[in-house]
């Protein structure tokens, strides 16, 4: 066992073992902090395979920004175990049914898949792609055209938090 | 020497790294706080604290020592799990930023060159970016579990003053990748030294990424977290004993840090300014602790600043800091990536 694979099986853990408690804590807050830990496990992942700006843009965006808003939102609302909802167990049902089909494509998609070969080996701890100097260059000349249109989503996307954000301010002075 | 394919010799060369490192870190900050009470002495015209040996040098260790033998109390309607994290990952978030800071030239010994940086990674910067960008969850874990609404506001305002600086910070950093083309920060300060220091190409770019770290950690005028006649005491107010200690600790090794990486990004890091010390010809070890010695000088400027600005300028309205984050320093942060941007491609670098 080397190195890698040692730190593979731990990260591995930690990131089903967060995600698990993810689910199944009660305080909403408490699901915020360990899906923080989950990113951060992947975050880890990422650097294994030396994707290396994603595993920091993976931590700036998502456990440094997009988390605090939501811990925002359940602090500002003092959400707690009292307050959640009881589902119903038909919705409960549902919701197992989606999370099996989704597993189940997983599952038809890497089936086929011949593990003896080598090009469909993830390169652990080799492999350039990943660094910003090749990722930016990629980016920028072989897939540049969804580069921009998804560049124009998040632009609308953008416009559009504004328009609603100022909405209600024409109301009030309306009335 | 190996076990398990890891050198361990490289092990222990970094462990003892971060070992210094982390008691620079800590030493520094002890001593800024007895700095910050001295300066503010003088501003006002009074003494400081002179009691504890002479000149009050040891004023440090007896608040220290205070903290420590003072009773801890958990509020019985705090989440003790949080209340305990909060103000240990202040602390580490704080700590974490130094790992890629090069604090001297590397030291060239017979064996091989020995960097004074624990980590010189491809990423650099972003790493410090991204532990600033996670050093929000200190205040909020530690306001939220307290179960009190004046932490908890302040908590809130931290995390969004916080997060909204981050903003300008990052594009006044790309201006400086731009003139660099490099992320890494023994890269940073080699292209300073051999073409002259950034603050001379980007000086927007620096007096906005200066407010922006005022506004990370916490300083006046952007003390809006601990704003005491609106909030008693701030996200800190329940806790006592070190656990408050952590937390006002932490803000000094902030301080320090950011001087660091202001002095590393702007200010030509451990860069002997004015002279060719490749000439000088001197010891290696020498040479690395004068850069080391260089580096921490620009760093005891950039303190006195922080000490200096929060003794005479007051604190800004929160409405006031929102405008001039999101009005003011962003726009002008995007002015001045496009002008960095128009002026290169002009030159054609």
């Amino acid at each position: 066992m080397n190195i890698i694979e040692l730190l593979f099986g731990t990260l591995s853990v930690l990131a089903i073992f967060s995600a698990l408690m993810l689910v199944t804590s009660k305080n909403p807050v408490y699901s915020v902090l360990w899906l923080i830990v989950t990113f951060f496990a992947i975050s880890g992942h990422y650097i294994l395979l030396n994707a290396q700006f994603l595993a920091i843009v993976n931590i700036i965006v998502y456990a440094g920004a997009i988390m605090v808003l939501f811990l925002f939102v359940i602090m500002l609302m003092n959400l707690n175990k009292e307050t959640e909802p009881q589902k119903n167990r038909w919705l409960k049902l549902a919701g197992a049914v989606a999370g099996g089909c989704l597993l189940l494509v997983l599952v038809a998609a890497l089936k086929d898949v011949d593990s003896k070969k080598p090009e469909n080996f993830a390169l652990l701890n080799g492999g350039n792609t990943g660094l910003i100097k090749n990722l930016g260059k990629e980016l920028f000349t072989t897939y540049v055209v969804p580069f921009e249109i998804s560049s124009v989503l998040f632009l609308s996307a953008m416009i559009g938090a504004v328009v609603l954000g100022k909405k209600e301010k024409q109301n009030e002075a309306a009335h | 020497m190996y076990l398990l394919a890891i050198d361990l010799w490289f092990i222990l060369e970094k462990a003892i790294l971060i070992a210094s490192i982390i008691g620079l870190s800590f030493f520094i900050a002890m001593y800024t706080t007895l700095a910050e009470r001295k300066v503010a002495g003088w501003m006002q015209d009074r003494h400081g604290p002179n009691r504890a040996g002479p000149f009050g040098i040891f004023q440090p260790l007896a608040d220290g020592g205070k903290l420590f033998f003072k009773e801890e109390i958990i509020p019985l309607a705090a989440n003790r799990s949080l209340f305990l994290l909060g103000p240990g990952l202040a602390m580490i978030t704080s700590l974490v930023t130094s790992t890629v800071i090069p604090w001297g030239a590397p030291v060239v010994t017979a064996n091989g060159t020995i960097p004074l940086q624990v980590a010189d990674v491809d990423m650099g910067i972003l790493i410090v970016f991204s532990v600033v960008s996670i050093g929000v969850y200190g205040i909020m874990i530690g306001g939220w579990a307290s179960n009190n609404k004046f932490s908890l506001i302040a908590a809130i305002r931290g995390a969004s003053q916080m997060v909204s600086y981050e903003l300008p910070m990052g594009l006044a950093l790309i201006a400086v990748l731009f003139t660099t083309g490099s992320l890494k920060m023994s890269e940073i300060v080699a292209s300073q030294a051999a073409n002259g220091w950034h603050v001379i190409y980007q000086p927007l770019g620096f007096i906005i990424f200066f407010i922006c770290a005022l506004a990370e950690c916490n300083r006046t005028p952007f003390d809006l977290p601990e704003a005491e006649n609106e909030l008693n005491f701030g996200y800190h107010q329940e806790y006592s004993s070190m656990k408050l200690g952590f937390y006002l600790f932490a803000e000094y090794i902030n301080m320090f840090v950011s001087s660091a990486v202001i002095s590393t990004l702007y200010f030509g890091g451990y860069d002997i300014p004015f002279v060719n010390e490749a000439a000088w010809g001197l010891q290696p070890w020498l040479l690395s602790a004068i850069s080391f010695g260089v580096l921490m000088a620009k760093i005891a400027f950039f303190l006195f600043v922080f000490i200096w600005i929060r003794w005479t300028i007051p604190r800004f309205r929160y409405d006031q800091l929102m405008n001039l984050g999101w009005k003011k320093l962003i726009p002008l942060a995007l002015v001045n990536m496009i002008i960095t941007m128009a002026v290169m491609l002009w030159l054609k670098k």
